[in-house]
């Protein structure tokens, strides 16, 4: 109960703020209405017709709750208004990216810190495409993808989400295996250890909990790289397809039903990983030092 | 000091440097180490020779700054002399650290924090290559020698600062190298641990007759444990005194309280004083 305390009161405070932020916002329009039809509603009439607007400036909360529930539990999961089935296509997405951000990642940190070389060309790079907007980037990566015969939209957005997701792993990583100090590396030395024993005894398993903090970073960095690639390429499933139709047809109640499932798969996602987190832990003797 | 007197006795090995006396097991001549730093050169060992021998136990104790523990690292070839030689077991000391003539203990136990105590002792059997089942009697064996049986699925932070450091000791001890370097092995111990691991050291040292040299900054524990005594003076960095204790083998911890403890404890302050006093 204590942890969960602090939580409540948050979340609490946070839906205060929003009906109230609903009832100023979908005042207007109701205040607009009774000016037409020549009525002058109190204080309660006010509030009630500001909470229940079906095309509301900012749709209360328990109206989110209500779509949100609606399109996750009474449309059938193949059905393009449900939110599994466009859950399902972001998740199927966010976890090719992840893959993809993960095997790149590592593989450029492990180039990095083995060779100079690389550690020169290659970390700048690196850097610098983390200040291109992916914004601008996702419908170019769309059309080279389709140039290149990849048939769906899939893999360019699952290579939008890597592109977000690689760099966390590629920081952690290259901080990870360069974390033993002198005296670790001294020890090995005394052994007359090879490079390649340096590198498999000690560099990797102590790059290890760099590793796991990271990848709760890099899939909600996935997750957001696949909604912005599902945002203006075009695509008709995804909740990033969801957001776009809900705006582009005027239906807030849509958007923020779509963001909302959204937020619970990334908090999904980053409870998996904790999880593997924590099991990878315990398995390296508690994380204790 | 000992002076080098080659052609005293006929060399075992042919291919032994002149340099080197017969018996020696490391033998240090002339050597020198020059940094070179932002603010100039410092000198951490300039011209320092020395004889150590099979079995013995010799200790460097001097002020911070002296070279103590440059010397260490360069017998275990952590540290390249910029003058000077040096051989261990008749060999360069990279030939020698390629060989795993020794094993060294660093100031701090340095267990990897995801491998058991067994897992962290097996680290150098593993990378040199023994047997799955050597591995096994080796660890149980060395782990018999630092009174760890029992410890050997515990993870490092289950133990405690000594059983770490005695852990580290055993790791060392694991691959039988003759030669023992310590590197103030005890030094961020407390005193009570401190005087256990001492006694203990000595009943090991006993037992497998290693030849151990062994940095300290506490005279006591340098006049308790060594058979001889090297005592350095910082800036440049070079050997004041060397004292052979008269001390018996056999070597209880009162034995700190007799005038011949008493009495070399007395040198080895003056060593240092007469090494420290001239420009601070």
């Amino acid at each position: 109960m204590k942890r969960f305390g602090p939580v409540l009161v948050v979340v609490l405070t946070i839906f205060a703020i929003w009906y109230v932020g609903s009832f100023l916002m979908n005042r207007t329009w109701v205040m607009d209405q009774a000016a037409r039809a020549g009525t002058d509603p109190g204080f309660t009439e006010v509030l009630r017709d500001t909470m229940n607007q079906d095309r509301a400036k900012l749709p209360a909360p328990h109206q989110v709750a209500a779509e949100l529930y609606d399109g996750v539990v009474n449309k059938k999961v193949t059905s393009k208004r449900s939110l599994v089935y466009h859950g399902f296509i972001t998740f199927q997405t966010t976890m090719a990216g992840f893959v993809l951000g993960i095997v790149a990642g590592v593989v450029l940190a492990v180039a990095i810190v083995l060779s100079r070389f690389a550690d020169l060309t290659l970390m700048p790079w690196a850097i610098i495409s983390q200040t291109i907007p992916v914004v601008a980037l996702a419908p170019m990566i769309v059309v080279l993808a389709n140039a290149a015969g990849a048939g769906s939209l899939l893999v360019p957005k699952a290579i939008i989400a890597g592109y977000l997701s690689f760099f966390p792993v590629l920081v952690s990583m290259v901080a990870g295996l360069r974390s033993p100090g002198g005296m670790q590396l001294d020890l090995l030395r005394t052994y007359g250890a090879s490079p390649g024993q340096v590198f498999w005894k000690l560099r990797l398993p102590a790059s290890l909990p760099y590793f796991f903090a990271s990848l709760k970073i890099a899939v909600a960095a996935s997750l957001v790289g696949t909604i912005v690639g599902e945002l203006p390429t075009g695509a008709i499933s995804g909740l990033g397809a969801r957001m776009l139709i809900g705006s582009q047809f005027g239906n807030p109640m849509i958007m923020w039903s779509a963001l909302f499932a959204a937020a619970i798969l990334a908090a999904m996602l980053i409870w998996i990983v904790s999880g593997i987190e924590k099991i990878a832990v315990r398995m390296m003797g508690g994380g204790q030092t | 000091m000992q002076n080098a007197k080659p052609g005293d006795r006929p060399l075992s090995d042919p291919l032994s440097q002149d340099m080197t006396t017969p018996g020696a097991v490391i033998s240090a001549r002339g050597l020198s180490l020059t940094f070179q730093t932002n603010d100039g050169p410092v000198h951490a060992l300039k011209d320092v020779s020395l004889d150590i021998k099979k079995g013995e136990f010799v200790s460097f104790i001097g002020p911070s700054g002296c070279g103590k523990t440059t010397f260490l690292r360069c017998m275990a070839d952590l540290e390249h002399p910029t003058g000077g030689s040096i051989t261990v077991n008749g060999v360069s000391a990279q030939e020698a650290r390629k060989a795993r003539a020794y094993g060294y203990v660093f100031q701090a136990a340095g267990l990897y924090p995801w491998r058991t105590i067994g897992g962290n002792i097996r680290l150098p059997l593993e990378i040199m290559g023994y047997s799955k089942a050597d591995q096994a009697e080796r660890v149980a064996r060395v782990l018999e020698l630092v009174e760890l049986a029992g410890f050997e699925k515990k993870f490092p932070w289950q133990l405690s600062g000594g059983m770490q450091q005695r852990a580290s000791i055993a790791r060392a001890l694991a691959f039988d190298a003759d030669i023992l370097l310590m590197d103030e092995p005890f030094g961020a111990l407390d005193e009570i641990v401190r005087d256990h691991l001492n006694e203990q050291l000595l009943a090991l040292w006993a037992r497998t007759g290693k030849t151990i040299a062994f940095v300290t900054h506490s005279i006591p524990e340098a006049v308790y444990l060594s058979t001889k005594i090297v005592v350095m003076s910082p800036r440049p960095g070079r050997i004041s005194d060397v004292i052979d204790s008269p001390l018996p083998k056999e070597r209880p911890l009162e034995i700190r309280d007799t005038p011949e403890f008493i009495e070399i404890a007395h040198r080895v302050r003056d060593g240092l004083r007469a090494g420290h006093g001239y420009d601070d």
